[in-house]
């Protein structure tokens, strides 16, 4: 939201001083060039507004910032908008509430900025910890109210029915082991989480997985319909409770199965198992599906050359949350007839698909803040480096992509693929 | 008379409801199997008028008062059950609308006889009244016999052909004095007519949407005519809102509104998953899409398999021939 | 509709506001073993859409000074779920309904309302506001059964209302956005389709907090005996195909087909 006019007016009409007719030592000096501009008055200024932010747990590090800038440059949000730390710093310091304003939904807490900040101002706590407090105020937009409260009653933000959680397996080609049935100890616990197991795309890449992982010879399992949603994409937009309650559960369910390594789909799930879980009670050794199946590439039979120009869109949490940007490359360069691009946003710079920090479920309310989206913006990079295809590995990006590929008219140019999809179609199973 | 059927007939501004229709061809058949008489119950300051309008029953019995003139439940209320109590009928219809929800309750508890909501389908085996009610969303239907022979119906709209009800036959009107009191705790203030400007697509019975098949800007002209012959305002599919073609407050899905119309009539839409969780849940859903394979045809009813640009005027035509 | 400040003097009235507990509908519904009733021991019970919206019309009459909310339901299921989220939300008195026989099934709506009607009386109702309707409705709607149980008015289809002294000025809907305005001298019954806005949210945090410190009350109800004079023969799942029903032809033939199947189901023409 842009700050109210009144506060920026660098000059106020009134406060002009130009005499009309100035004479000094008998020479007369008329002119504009004697004008004098009062101090200006910052009137509506509410000094106490950035208190109300760093006093909070999480919030401190907004008073540290020194507007040095650098955070701008890199911020995803900035690219396609006006945004970024050292603004909203700014633009709280001279009055706005936070609390209530549009721009505290925008951040998708893709972690560009604490990457380059020299003051450490740490985005990823401050937005959650302000979050939180307009939330517990009731002052949310809409959309994402539905995915908390879908979250709250169904274990996922799409409201689908818990008991169809494992539906997905159904069409998988292979079998897929629900631990709830077999009761035996795996090596592999796959937590498959919510878009993979009822998005439509989500559960085709889910499929691709599951046949990849036979086709190894991993020893694994899923929970099925006792599985509820990590929630760490809903913690980042404020509902701490909900990704609280919804922790402990999840800790319980896994603390009934006997597993050697925890493997997700999802890297934000990744990130709250590793990053968030222990504190509740509940510490795995977690992998994602990339780097599990990494070193094992060797060992794929590939059936068919797959001719693309592939580039890779680095998952924030994957990436810089989390420090992965390998895993995924070396399963795409070990793809028969895969070319791999770099876009030039890429790896530790790379730039984010909009759908972190709750932005899955604040699309229709960030548009009108955006120029374009972000996932458009990233698509146009892909397009531009000449890419066919457009490699993912966060089950939010399928679905953001290829609606982008729509909008901004590159259909037929640019197709949207999980690297498991790629990996399974070059495998020849794919059906 | 413990074997006659009455219509509760609903009017408004001089119009009566098309499910007052529906009713009333519902009603005759079901007096045919009782051996009874149907007679239409026409309540209001002017009732006169719509009683006229109701040939297919045997007798219409209308009751004018100052009292009835806006819909007040208690008033009107108290004058049902008044009528009722006298000649006993061992049908009641009353449409399942708002006015109608205030009444059918009520009026059952007043005469002591049982009531069944939400009924789609009415039969009279060996003298025993069936009637089947559409349960949880029309998702389970319930088929239930009435006890003592007597029962109010609280009828859904659209459950039963409204052609039926129609007769150019003069009616039968009788007018009957008010019961002597008609005393109300409720008082009826004023209408309130929609305001044009300000469409609540959330609202609506029936939707007009439309995606990107469409193309073009200009060619929202052709979707605009059918809405207006079908006299329901256009909603639309994420992109036509980025577009700026539709306001957002037009747009269906996920990042939009969640509408439940009786009708939604899908046109250019391919029915990705973010569109689909805000519509899935219409009564009704008819899809017109050029490709075959989209996805719209899962959660559609009914599907057209070809250009919109072909089929959709055709079909205005065909709306607007039916509605004269 | 604003400016629900009681007038100087007045007291403070005690809303009540019934909630009811049905299947949730996102849930697959089974069908029992003598197929008389759906299958209650595999339906997961929600709180009724309508009363969600009855609790939030309730909750902004309290917040514009009329008085006190108690929220009500049944014991059971998931009672306590509902009833600490109601008391996250704001109303003043939770309360857990234990009748001395045994709980109305989910589709005899004249038990349940002269359990309901005795639960008010003991309660001291000025107002009860409840949704106008449930995906239960098979016996009538739940609002006009309570006030015709209780002797009260009532007024149905009602998407907003205002205190004005002793009676409540409230919209009822028609069809097609067509409103009335009525008053109904209290005490009174109103069956709400929608609140004046979406009903609120309750942070988990704010509920899990509020199961630690609060305590939901019990109280006893003994409801009159009674019958609702129906009986289900049976209950069944309508015939629905999986996919479209593909009509093929001429333009002009698809159009035909399109609207006669319009018409013969009573949409739009
Ligand atoms: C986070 C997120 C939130 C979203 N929220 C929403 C939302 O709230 N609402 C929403 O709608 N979308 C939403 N989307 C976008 C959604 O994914 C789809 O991209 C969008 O719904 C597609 O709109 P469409 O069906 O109009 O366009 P398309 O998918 O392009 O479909 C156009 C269809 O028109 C058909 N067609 C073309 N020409 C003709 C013709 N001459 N005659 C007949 N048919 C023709 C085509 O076969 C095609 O099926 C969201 C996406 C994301 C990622
Ligand atoms: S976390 Fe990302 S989106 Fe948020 S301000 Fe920093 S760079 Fe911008
Ligand atoms: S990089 Fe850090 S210190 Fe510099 S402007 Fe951004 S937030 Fe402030």
């Amino acid at each position: 939201m842009p700050i109210e006019k009144e506060k920026i007016l660098s000059v106020e009409p009134e406060r002009i001083r130009e005499k009309s007719r100035f004479v000094l030592d008998g020479m007369d000096i008329s002119g504009h060039w004697n004008r004098m501009f009062e101090q200006r008055v910052l009137w509506g200024y509410e000094p106490d507004r950035l208190d109300q932010v760093t006093k909070l747990d999480g919030g401190e590090s907004l008073g540290w910032c020194y507007q040095c800038g650098k955070c701008v440059g890199v911020c995803p949000v900035d690219v396609v908008g006006d945004y970024g730390p050292r603004k909203i710093f700014r633009k709280v310091q001279s009055g706005i509430d936070l609390f209530t304003d549009d721009d505290l939904w925008l951040c998708t807490t893709c972690g560009n900025c604490l990457r380059v900040c020299p003051k450490e101002v740490d985005m990823i706590q401050i937005m959650p910890a302000v979050r939180e407090q307009a939330v517990l105020e009731g002052h949310m937009p809409p959309e994402l109210q539905d995915a908390f409260e879908k979250t709250a009653k169904y274990g996922n933000p799409l409201g689908e029915p818990a008991r169809k959680r494992a539906d997905w397996t159904r069409e998988a080609g292979v079998e897929v082991p629900i631990l709830a049935k077999t009761k035996r100890a795996v090596d592999v616990l796959w937590w498959v989480e919510c878009y993979p197991a009822y998005h439509p795309r989500g559960r085709e890449a889910s499929r691709a997985l599951a046949r990849t992982l036979a086709a190894l010879g991993i020893d694994f399992g899923i929970v099925g319909v006792d599985e509820k949603c990590v929630a760490d994409s809903q913690r980042l937009a404020g509902e701490k409770g909900l990704f609280e309650s919804l922790a402990e559960d999840n800790v319980k369910t896994l603390a009934k199965y006997e597993f050697r390594r925890l493997m997700v789909t999802d890297p934000h799930a990744y990130n709250a198992f590793k990053n968030e879980y222990p504190k509740h009670g509940g510490s795995y050794d977690v992998v994602h599906y990339t780097q599990l199946l990494a070193p094992l590439v060797s060992k794929v039979e590939w059936k068919k050359t797959l001719a693309a120009r592939v580039t890779f869109h680095d998952p924030c949490y994957l990436g810089r949350h989390n420090g992965e940007y390998e895993a995924p490359r070396e399963i795409l360069r070990a793809i028969p007839g895969v070319e791999v691009v770099e876009m030039f946003r890429c790896r530790q710079n790379g730039y984010c698909c909009g759908g972190g920090g709750g932005g899955m479920w604040l699309d229709g309310f960030n548009a009108p803040h955006l120029e374009e989206r972000l996932s458009e913006r990233r698509v146009r990079e892909a397009v531009e480096v000449g890419a066919d295809v457009l490699a993912v590995c966060c089950p939010f990006e399928v679905s953001r992509f290829e609606d982008a590929v729509k909008s901004t008219g590159n259909e037929g140019k640019l197709v949207v693929r999980d690297i498991i999809e790629l990996v399974d179609e070059a495998r020849g199973a794919r059906q | 008379m413990a074997a006659d059927v009455a219509v509760v007939v609903e009017h408004l501004n001089g119009t009566i409801a098309e499910v007052s229709f529906e009713m009333l061809g519902q009603g005759k058949r079901l007096a045919a199997a009782l051996g009874g008489k149907l007679r239409a119950i026409v309540l209001g300051r002017d009732a006169r008028a719509a009683a006229e309008a109701c040939g297919t029953a045997d007798a219409v019995l209308y009751v004018e008062h100052e009292a009835l003139g806006g819909f007040d439940p208690e008033a009107h209320g108290k004058a049902l059950a008044a009528l009722c109590a006298e000649s006993a009928p061992a049908v009641v219809l009353v449409g399942n609308s708002s006015k109608g929800m205030d009444l059918a309750p009520d009026l059952a508890v007043a005469l002591g006889v049982p009531v069944v909501t939400n009924v789609g389908a009415v039969a009279i085996e060996g003298g025993t009244i069936v009637a089947t009610s559409r349960l949880y969303g029309g998702k389970i239907h319930a088929e239930v016999q009435v006890a003592g022979g007597r029962a109010v119906l609280s009828v859904l709209a659209g459950a039963f052909p409204a052609e039926a009800g129609k007769s150019d036959r003069p009616a039968a009107v009788e007018g009957v004095a008010p019961p002597a009191d008609l005393a109300s705790r409720i008082a009826f203030q004023r209408l309130i007519e929609p305001e044009a400007a300000d469409v609540d697509i959330t609202k609506e019975d029936v939707l007009v949407s439309v995606g990107r098949g469409i193309q073009d800007k200009d060619n929202l002209e052709i979707v605009q005519e059918l809405a207006d012959a079908l006299g329901c305002p256009l909603s639309a599919s994420r992109p036509l809102v980025d577009l700026g073609w539709m306001p957002k407050s037009r747009q269906v899905g996920k990042s939009g509104v969640t509408v439940k119309p009786k009708l939604y009539i899908a046109i250019g839409i391919s029915g990705a998953p973010e569109h689909v969780q805000g519509m899935k849940d219409a009564a009704t859903i008819v899809a017109i899409n050029s490709d075959p394979k989209a996805p719209i045809f899962d959660v559609a009813h009914y599907g057209v398999a070809a250009d919109l640009f072909d089929v959709v005027p055709a079909l205005t035509e065909k709306v607007r021939e039916l509605k004269g | 509709m604003n400016g629900n400040e009681p007038s100087p003097g007045e007291t403070l009235m005690n809303i009540v506001v019934p909630l009811q507990q049905t299947p949730d509908l996102v849930e697959e519904l089974e069908i029992n073993a003598d197929g008389t009733d759906i299958d209650r021991d595999a339906v997961t019970l929600q709180l009724s859409e309508w009363d969600g919206q009855a609790l939030e019309e309730a909750l902004l009459l309290k917040e514009a000074g009329a008085g006190s909310v108690t929220a009500v339901t049944i014991d059971g299921g998931e009672a306590d779920a509902i009833l600490f989220t109601a008391l996250a939300k704001g109303v003043d008195r939770a309360v857990k309904l234990k009748p001395s026989g045994d709980a109305p099934t989910g589709l005899d709506h004249h038990a349940l309302a002269r359990l309901l009607a005795a639960a008010v009386a003991q309660l001291g109702a000025d107002l009860v506001l409840t949704g106008v309707q449930s995906v239960e409705d098979l016996d009538g709607q739940l609002p006009v059964l309570l006030a015709a149980m209780l002797g009260w008015p009532h007024v149905s289809v009602v998407t907003g209302t205002e205190l004005r002294g002793g009676a409540i000025a409230v919209k009822q809907e028609y069809s097609g956005g067509v409103m009335a305005e009525l008053e109904a001298r209290l005490p009174a019954v109103i069956g709400i389709q929608a609140a004046r806005q979406a009903p609120r949210y309750a942070p988990v945090s704010k509920v899990r907090q509020i199961q630690k410190t609060a305590k939901l009350e019990e109280m006893p109800v003994e409801a009159p005996s009674g019958e609702a004079g129906l009986k289900i023969r049976r209950v069944f799942k309508p015939e629905i195909a999986g996919r479209a029903e593909i009509l093929e032809g001429e333009p002009a033939e698809i159009a035909a087909k399109l609207v006669s199947l319009l018409k013969d189901r009573g949409l739009a023409i």
